[in-house]
This record gives C-alpha cells, structure tokens and sequence, in this order.
C-alpha cells in the first residue's frame, strides 16, 4: 500500500519553466486523460483530484460533499493550515444548515449595489496611491507602492479596522498564507490576529463606528446571535482575503497585460466599462491566484466522471484548469482574450462557499485596470521577465514584487 | 418565459444582478429579488447566462 501511494504524483505540481501564468502541464494532462484521479498530499495522505470545469461545477453545488475539516479524510492544504483550522472556525469550513446563518450576517455589506456606492472612495485611495507613486523615486515596486495598500486601505476601512496598522496584519496575512508555514507559526499568527481582533471588538462595544465589524458588534454580538470570538474570527477572514487575493490579482494582472501590449492598449485607450468589467472577468479566469484547488470531503459515495468518490475520500477541485478547459472556454482557453465571454468562471468558486467579496473584488479590480494603465501609459517592467519571482510558495498566487518603471 | 428563485437557498453572491440587472434585485441582505417574472424576450439571454452562473442554483426558468 505504502508503495502504491509513494507512486502517485504529489499536489500541488510545479508549473512549467518560462510559463508562469499556465496551470502545471500535469494537470492539463490529466484533465484530458484522466479527469478524475488519484494524487499524493503532503502528509502522504490521498485524495481524488477533479480537473473538468463541469465536474468541478457538479461537485461544489453538491451536498453530498463537505467542507467541514473536521471530516476524517479532508485534504488540508499544508501543515499551518491544518493546525490552524483547529484554532478557528468561520463559515467557509461549515456545511448547511449552520453556514448560510453566519453568512447571510455580513451579505447584506455585498450586496451590489451598496458596494457601487463605494466606487468613488476606492477611484480616489486608487488615484492618491498613483500620485505618490509618481512622486517618488523609479523604479518602483507596483506591490509595495500600489498592489498590496489598495485593497489594504480598502478592506479595512469597510471592516472598521485602523489602516495605521497595516504592517502587523500583513505580515500575519502572509504567515498564514505561506506553504512553509510551520503549524506552530500558523497557529501564533492566529493567536495575534485573534488577541488584536478581541481588542478591537470590546472597543467598538464601548465606541461603535459605521463599519462591518462595528455593525456585528452593535447587531448579532449584542443580540446573542454571535460570540465576540466568532465576530473576531469573520474579521480575520474578510480582513485576509481581502486584501491578499485582490492585491496578487493587480500585481499579477499587470504584468499579465504587460506582456499582451496590444490588449493593454485597447484597455488603455477604451471609454467602455463593459470592456474593462469584461477584461476582470477574463483576467480571473486567466490568471487562477487560488491555485492550491478548493478542498472538500464527500459524505456519501458520489459517482463522477465514471468514478465513485467513496464516502470519507478526500477531494481537491483544481479551478486554475478548471478555468483553462477548452469545453467551458471555447477557442484557445490558455490564451488572453479580454473579449471572450468569461463571466462562468470558477475563480471565486462555485456553490454556497462562491466567494463573499466578489462584488467588492470585482469593483476594485475594475477601477485600477481602468485608471492605472490610463495614468502611467508608459508603465513598464524594471527588470527583465527572467527576474520576476512568482509565489510558488505560497496557497495564493502572483508576484512578490513588480519593479516597475515609467 | 417566467423566472422563479428559491430565496432560501440563495447565497448572496449577486452574480444574477450583474448578468441582468433589469430582471433581478437584491434586498437589504443581498438575497435576490425578481423584478421581472416575466421578462421581455430582449431580456432572455441574460437571464439564462444569470440562471447558468448562478452558485447556488437557485434560479429555475419555465420556458415555453
């Protein structure tokens, strides 16, 4: 038995050299061969890997199958994040009925509309973040200068959370994102975020303010409905994958069109919104920051692809080829169209864990491709491609950093 | 055509609101709200792309 699953590929598999926006090729393979398979998991554990868009789909809107991982037979993504999903539950690891109750207490700040509302503040953190850029020295790092405090200023002014403290979050955001996080430092940076975060919310029982944070306190904190630990804990979700995944998707999004020049100029040069909300859905689909595959564990024996996923098998559904499969995505779904239809993509996910922020992702991803290329046209890398170092290692993908200059 | 939604089960993502905005609302807490049941044909293609990407699968369309 040791033997057999020693022979079975390990996941995550490693992208090809010189093609840093393609999935692995192995997946590609599979995808076409095999798209339902068996892979090897860091702790020698296995899982089955789904590979199919449709499969994908079919799984994820599926109640058979969990994301609970607590379930014997969950595929956890690393070490840190196992030890730390001990430590802190939200909703993104529970299954109905219990998930749509806690949810459904913070959709009412994504609704569309309310997030359109919030357009000109982020053109204006996006406008001053470009002039302070272009004030200062060249070339410039576009993550430090612009990627990472965008979202950054953005998410925490939404939550209710002092932007004076950025460093600190940051760096705890990055500890528990990191493939090499080690349990014990996954589990610390949690331990600080949650004491930063308990602070927070007793101070806001005594001085509410108007943001997300302050209207749980003020809500379901003070109704019963939540304990101070559970709001401190949705805090710290919306507060990490706000700002890791938005920031990746600028910095890796820009170099992605700075590499297509003749599709950065037309969204340079175009007075059309729906072509610049059609390039984000395109990019999203394109670039797949969430490259680690969403995981799940199947309650019952589900029949997929002419395979049974037996009850208690772990399941990982890979949404960066997911996105790339050419019966989704007609034409050439490896290349860059900001024209193509891209709206079905699987990049906030699918099913009832489909991504909270998307609506507010959506609009910030919209205003900076719409202004940034606008107002630096000769925006241009500062070192040669071969340079550039992608985030192999980390559960979230895109570059640390983008010299730039202009 | 006539559009029916569980509002139950909706999750909120607003995706249906950005496919066809003339056709669906979300109220104060984001779950979706038909503001055409019965949609003029202009409207058909949107809808279904709505009822296509639709994460929780809670729009049903009864086309004739």
């Amino acid at each position: 038995m040791t033997s057999q699953i020693s022979e079975l590929s390990s996941f995550p598999m490693e992208r090809a050299h010189g093609c840093p926006f393609d999935p692995p090729p192995e997946l590609r393979r599979r995808q076409q061969e095999e798209p339902v398979s068996r892979i090897r998991l860091w702790d020698d554990s296995t899982a089955w890997l789904v590979t199919g868009y449709e499969d994908q789909r079919a799984l994820l809107g599926d109640s058979r199958i969990s994301a609970d991982p607590r379930h014997d037979g969950y595929p956890h993504q690393t070490p840190g994040s196992r030890a730390r999903r001990a430590v802190s539950r939200t909703f993104i690891s529970m299954d109905n009925p219990e998930h749509d109750v806690l949810r459904r207490m913070l959709t009412g700040n994504f609704v569309v509309k309310r997030v359109e509302a919030l357009r000109p503040r982020i053109q204006q953190i996006v406008d001053e973040l470009i002039d302070e850029m272009l004030a200062g020295p060249k070339p410039a790092d576009l993550v430090r200068a612009f990627a990472l405090p965008v979202p950054s200023l953005v998410i925490c002014e939404l939550l209710g959370v002092p932007y004076s403290d950025h460093a600190f979050f940051q760096r705890l955001s990055r500890a528990l994102i990191s493939r090499d996080s080690t349990p014990e430092a996954a589990v610390e940076a949690t331990r600080e975020l949650h004491e930063y975060f308990m602070k927070l919310v007793r101070d806001k029982r005594n001085d509410p303010g108007d943001g997300v944070l302050d209207r749980l306190v003020a809500g379901q904190v003070a109704d019963g409905a939540l304990t101070m630990r559970q709001a401190a804990d949705m805090a710290i979700l919306l507060l990490v994958a706000g700002h890791e995944t938005t920031a990746n998707m600028i910095a890796l999004g820009t170099l992605a069109l700075l590499r297509n020049p003749a599709q950065l100029a037309e969204i340079r040069q175009t007075g059309d919104k729906a072509l610049i909300a059609n390039a984000v859905e395109e990019l999203l689909r394109y670039l797949n920051i969430t490259h680690s595959g969403r995981r799940r564990v199947a309650l019952e024996d589900i029949e997929i692809g002419g395979t049974t996923i037996k009850a208690g098998d772990g399941v990982v559904l890979a949404n960066d080829i997911g996105n790339r499969d050419e019966r989704a995505f007609p034409g050439n779904p490896d290349e860059l169209d900001i024209h193509r239809k891209a709206r079905h993509h699987v990049a906030f996910g699918y099913g009832i864990h489909q991504c909270l922020g998307q609506p507010l992702a959506r609009a910030e991803l919209q205003v900076v491709y719409g202004t940034l290329y606008r107002r630096v046209p000769t925006l241009r890398p500062a070192v040669p491609f071969e340079e550039i170092r992608f985030k192999h290692d980390m559960l979230v993908y895109g570059v640390h950093e983008l010299p730039v200059t202009w | 055509m006539k559009v029916i939604v569980d509002k139950d089960r909706c999750i909120a993502s607003g995706q249906c609101v950005l496919a066809a905005a003339e056709v669906f609302d979300q109220d104060d807490d984001g779950i979706v709200e038909v503001l055409l049941e019965n949609p003029a044909a202009a409207h058909y293609e949107d809808v279904r792309q709505a009822a296509a990407i639709c994460p929780a699968a809670v729009i049903r369309l009864e086309e004739p």
